[in-house]
């Protein structure tokens, strides 16, 4: 059974490698490993009767039938297991960045802007509030917060574990500034709080952000990750245990976001978007349907200053440090200061995201903070394609998308009874998903990478030669 | 004779110790401006530990590496700096000017970026998954990082820095040119066969207008045929441009051919240096590399005392 054979043995089967004899000797003695494992287990079962009192039930039956399964799964084993047979199924290489890299991120854009009418039509005012909000801004809070931890860990190489310590900053600052700091300050700019902290939660979460990189700085690898998994834990138990400032594990109520100073519904019968505007409908869905256009447009300004930074000295010193470290220091890249800006970067639409979180939510609490949020963005980020943006996006839409969609499995009660509760099953699902798809692209979605400058005909370079940094 | 006339690098007393292990003992040598100088020695003589000195990848145990930019290290200006805190002295007319430069108090990226000392590396160290031209731009980060106003007149789209990186384009395709690798500029550099990637990476390293290029092992691995054509390109280098080249070289053919002057090290001392013809003749220098007979060591333990 050589490695290298594949392919000329369907025609003509060599003879097995055991003999019949041989194969069941072995067998028999699998059988006998498998007896003395079901012996305890299996065939001596323990029951409580009606008098709770312990009795022995024995099952001679099934103990056989499990050995017998032993013995002839592994009889045959040895028998077929050297024959080569055809792979039953390939997976198709599919490759966004060479099947349609020209028109997918326009078409995708075009998708993404008739989005909201589109649910709207279909699904009527209260579907589209599903559809646009728990589809689209959460999906696009989600491809936003990845593209920033893009920079970080797909351009930069720097693995980081904590993201979502950012996002909380970002998320706090707005509810600390827009719920407590400016009603007992200047109560006039209420309705326009979260233009206001949007510039201010991205700065404060740029500056933790370099306050993070400054100790991981000689770090590596699985230290640098370790140490950025305990700064995210760091933050959220500060914003648990700080009760003066944040109110604790019972988190702020925010003011929702407004269409530039006018809220969408105003409980004192004050003007609103709707009836300045004379338009019909629910309020609700109008500002889902706002709510949609902002995060996508901060999106888009993150995508946009991501490619531009690609092919700038930055990015493309970002690029550097994560292909050789060594050779950057002795080209006279001050290492210290691109991986500092590599981190604020990424912190920085971190910030952004979170005080759109908070603004939609209308709650900030520490629960929404916790590592398995960290996980999914870096998870998102590696099934994407550590460094392509398209990926990312697509890679998003997959996981987040999946996950929202699989809160919809009340037809497996129909299948399992009743007492099933599907909602268990959504990360094991979710899960096997992930190796799957894994398994299938291992350098994720896109794993070429486009240069960022070009002298003859640009061509993707493949992932083979790209590293993947090392901290 | 220009190393003891003209010096563009000093080094004095240089020691490195590894714990127990002294890898470089007490060296002193110069390296003359203009010249191709060769460090030569047995396996784990400790060249490769005075490049990492020299070029800051370690700092020394002790020891001085003064490099002068402009003209001849002068003792007395070296010695005001050493008594100063300060680690160089450059002129203040241009970004890049020259200067003094004290290599040991800086670390390896400012000895890149100010004292402008290129180095390459025994192991190739290019971005792999970056394209040759992307290579040979990164190494021009810091003129282009000035020119895109520290990234902010960049994401703008600033006129000047567009204009600052189309001249880095036309820096680094005139170095594609002289490699002959104008072709392959868009393909991954990781995807270069050996030869290349070694000229490629001398590219990236004169790409940073060095005044001093050091080479560590730079015909390791090349074809006869390719090792000519290195030496073809060290000697354009030293003839056309400012830049001096200090090289470990292990070929002799190398060595002997294109060096103005050659150090001998063994065991982390100096054991020879002059011009490639003394060296050679060294009975030192011979008897480091091919050994001596059995009487010779005896004579000589009897000459010292043992």
């Amino acid at each position: 059974m050589s490695a290298g054979g594949q392919g000329s043995m369907m025609s003509e089967l060599p003879p097995p490698a055991v003999s019949t004899r041989e194969a069941a000797r072995d067998a028999a003695r699998w059988a006998l490993v498998a007896f003395g494992l079901c012996f305890p287990i299996i065939l001596l079962r323990t029951d409580q009767d009606l008098s709770n009192r312990i009795v022995l039930n024995m099952r001679p039956w099934l103990t056989l039938g499990l050995v017998l399964a032993v013995f002839v799964g592994r009889f045959l084993w040895l028998l077929t297991a050297h024959v080569q047979r055809p792979k039953p199924f390939t997976f198709p290489r599919l490759d966004l960045a060479t099947h349609g890299a020209r028109w997918f991120p326009w078409v995708g854009l075009a998708a993404l802007f008739l989005f909201p009418f589109l649910s709207l039509a279909l699904a009527g005012p209260s579907g589209a509030i599903k559809w646009v909000d728990n589809f689209g801004v959460q999906i696009l809070i989600y491809v936003m917060l990845a593209w920033g931890l893009n920079i970080v860990v797909g351009l930069a190489g720097l693995l980081d574990l904590g993201y979502v310590a950012f996002y909380a900053v970002g998320a706090y600052t707005y509810a600390i500034i827009a719920a407590y700091v400016i009603p007992a300050t200047v109560p006039v700019l209420g309705p326009w709080a979260f233009w206001i902290c949007l510039p201010i939660a991205g700065l404060l979460a740029a500056l933790w952000g370099i306050i993070l990189g400054f100790p991981v700085l000689r770090l590596r690898g699985d230290y640098l990750a370790i140490v950025t998994l305990a700064f995210g834990e760091i933050i959220r138990l500060v914003l648990i245990n700080w009760v003066a400032l944040t109110n604790g594990s019972f988190g702020i109520q925010t003011p929702r976001i407004t269409f530039f100073g006018l809220p969408f519904t105003s409980p004192s019968g004050g003007t609103t978007f709707s009836s300045l505007f004379g338009l019909p409908g629910n309020p609700t869905v109008h500002r889902s349907i706002f709510l949609y256009y902002t995060i996508l447009a901060l999106a888009l300004l993150v995508a946009f200053v991501t490619q531009r930074m690609r092919r700038l000295p930055v990015g493309r010193a970002w690029e550097a440090l994560r292909e050789d470290e060594i050779a950057c220091r002795s080209l006279g890249l001050n290492t210290v200061n691109t991986k500092l800006t590599a981190f604020a970067m990424g912190a920085l639409f971190g910030g952004l995201a979170g005080a759109f979180f908070g603004a939609r939510q209308g709650f900030v609490n520490p629960k929404s903070f916790e590592f398995l949020e960290s996980a999914t963005i870096l998870a998102i980020v590696v099934l994407g394609g550590m460094g392509s943006l398209v990926g990312v996006a697509v890679a998003a839409v997959v996981v987040i998308g999946g996950i929202e969609l699989l809160r919809e499995l009340d037809w497996m009660k129909a299948i399992f009874g009743e007492d099933f509760d599907p909602g268990q099953y959504r990360m094991l699902i979710f899960g096997l998903a992930m190796v799957v798809v894994m398994i299938w692209r291992p350098r994720g979605l896109i794993a070429s990478r486009h240069p960022s400058i070009v002298l003859n005909e640009g061509k993707s370079i493949a992932g083979a030669h790209v590293k993947e940094g090392h901290g | 004779m220009r190393w003891l006339s003209d010096p563009l690098l000093i080094v004095e007393g240089l020691t490195m110790r590894f714990g127990g292990l002294v890898a470089v003992r007490d060296l002193s040598f110069s390296v003359g401006r203009g010249d191709i100088t060769a460090l030569i020695g047995p396996n784990g003589a400790g060249k490769t530990t005075v490049f990492n000195c020299i070029t800051g990848f370690y700092k020394p145990t002790s020891g001085l590496i003064a490099l002068s930019t402009d003209n001849a290290v002068d003792a007395d200006a070296v010695a005001a700096l050493t008594a100063s805190s300060r680690r160089y002295l450059r002129r203040e007319d241009a970004p890049d000017a020259g200067g003094l430069f004290l290599l040991e108090r800086m670390p390896d990226f400012e000895i890149a970026q100010k004292a402008h000392v290129a180095r390459t590396f025994q192991n190739i160290r290019l971005f792999p998954g970056m394209t040759v031209l992307e290579n040979l731009i990164v190494a021009q980060h810091n003129p282009l990082m000035r020119a895109s106003g520290w990234s902010l007149l960049g994401l703008v789209g600033a006129a000047s820095y567009r204009e600052a990186e189309r001249a880095a384009v036309e820096r680094a395709t005139s170095w594609l040119d002289r490699i002959g690798l104008i072709p392959r500029a868009d393909d991954a550099a990781g995807a270069l066969p050996y030869g290349d990637q070694r000229r490629l990476e001398i590219a990236r390293a004169m790409c940073t207008k060095p005044v001093l290029l050091c080479l560590d092992e730079p015909a390791a691995g090349l074809n006869p045929r390719e090792t000519a054509a290195l030496n073809g390109l060290l000697r354009s280098i030293r003839d056309e441009h400012s830049t001096s080249i200090l090289l470990i070289e292990h070929d002799m053919s190398v060595v002997m051919e294109i060096s103005d002057h050659v150090i001998v090290i063994e065991y982390g001392l100096k054991i020879s240096d002059g011009t490639p013809e003394s060296v050679s003749n060294d009975p030192k220098v011979i008897a480091a590399y091919l050994g001596v007979e059995d009487d010779e060591v005896v004579k000589a333990e009897a000459e010292v005392g043992l």
